[in-house]
C-alpha cells in the first residue's frame, strides 16, 4: 500500500536497480536542484537505501519525512532544508 | 653537515610547518575524511571511490592520497610508465588505468576482473569508471604521492586530469590532522 504524499513531492527520482553509492550520490544531486523547504519523492530497490538515506538526511541535514517498503521496492520523501 | 646548520625560521607556508601546527591545535579537526590508497587493486579501490564518493555525498570533505599501487588506479588507460630499463618492465607487467588493474585475489591472469566486472554490471553496481567520475563531481581531491612516483617512474602527465600536483607526507599529514575520519586502504 502507496501512503498518499501530504503534498506533491516538487521533484520524483528513480534510483531503481541502482546500488551503493549510487542512490545517495543522486539524492545530493537532486537535493541541489530543489528549492529549500521543496521535497524530493524517490523510490529505490537495493534494500541498502533502509539504512543509507536516514544516515545521509541526519548527515546532511535535511528531513525525512517518509520511508516506507513497498511490495517490490522502497519509497521515501526528503525535504532540503538548507 | 646538517648538525652545524642553523634552525630554519617558522615559514608557515612550508608543509610540515603546516602539519606541526594542525596537529597541536585541536580545534582545528573539521567534517574531513583523508585516505591513504596504497592498494592498486580492483576489489580495493572500488571500496576506497564507494567511501569518497559516499562521504563526499554526505557534504564530508574527501582527500585520498594515492602512493605506490594506488597510483596505478590514476593513471589515464593504456599508458606506458617507466623510462628505464625496470622501470618500463614495471610499467609493462602491471599496466595501469581502472579498466586493467584486476582483484585482490583470483584474478587468474586477467580472467578474475572480467568475470568481477561482469557480475558487477549485470547486478547494476556501479563500475570503476563510474565511480570516479561520480567521486571527482563532489568534488573529492585526488592527490598522487611524489615519492612513489619518482622511484616507479610515473610522470604525471599520465595521471587523469582531475588528478592534482603530487605532494609528499607531510602534506598528507596536514589533511589528516584536520581530519574527523582516516583510513588506510
Amino acid at each position: 500500500m502507496i501512503t498518499p504524499a501530504l503534498d506533491k513531492a516538487d521533484k520524483v527520482l528513480d534510483l531503481k536497480g541502482l546500488l551503493c553509492p549510487v542512490p545517495i550520490v543522486k539524492m545530493t544531486k537532486a537535493i541541489r536542484e530543489v528549492q529549500v523547504g521543496q521535497t524530493i519523492e524517490a523510490f529505490a530497490t537495493d534494500p541498502g537505501v533502509m539504512a543509507d538515506i536516514p544516515a545521509w538526511a541526519r548527515s546532511t541535514g535535511h528531513e525525512l519525512v517518509l520511508m516506507e517498503k513497498l511490495d517490490r521496492q522502497f519509497r521515501f520523501v526528503v525535504r532540503r532544508l538548507k | 653537515m646538517l648538525s652545524s646548520t642553523p634552525a630554519a625560521p617558522f615559514d608557515p607556508a612550508f608543509p610540515y610547518a603546516q602539519a606541526m601546527r594542525v596537529q597541536t591545535d585541536e580545534q582545528a579537526v573539521k567534517n574531513k575524511l583523508s585516505m591513504i590508497v596504497f592498494s592498486g587493486d580492483m576489489d580495493k579501490v572500488m571500496a576506497a571511490f564507494i567511501i569518497a564518493a559516499g562521504a563526499a555525498a554526505q557534504g564530508t570533505d574527501v582527500c585520498m592520497f594515492f602512493t605506490f599501487w594506488g597510483l596505478k588506479a590514476l593513471e589515464k588507460p593504456g599508458v606506458l610508465t617507466g623510462r628505464g630499463l625496470f622501470g618500463r618492465m614495471l610499467g609493462l607487467m602491471n599496466r595501469g588505468g581502472l579498466n586493467a588493474i584486476g582483484p585482490s585475489r583470483l584474478n587468474f591472469g586477467g580472467m578474475g576482473r572480467w568475470m568481477f566486472k561482469r557480475m558487477m554490471k549485470q547486478k547494476g553496481a556501479a563500475s570503476l569508471p563510474e565511480l570516479y567520475e561520480m567521486a571527482v563531481d563532489l568534488g573529492v581531491k585526488m592527490t598522487p604521492c611524489q615519492m612513489s612516483m619518482e622511484v616507479m617512474e610515473i610522470d604525471p602527465s599520465l595521471f587523469r586530469e582531475n588528478v592534482t600536483a603530487p605532494v609528499g607526507v607531510a602534506a598528507f599529514l596536514a589533511e589528516a590532522a584536520e581530519s574527523r575520519v582516516t583510513l588506510f586502504i
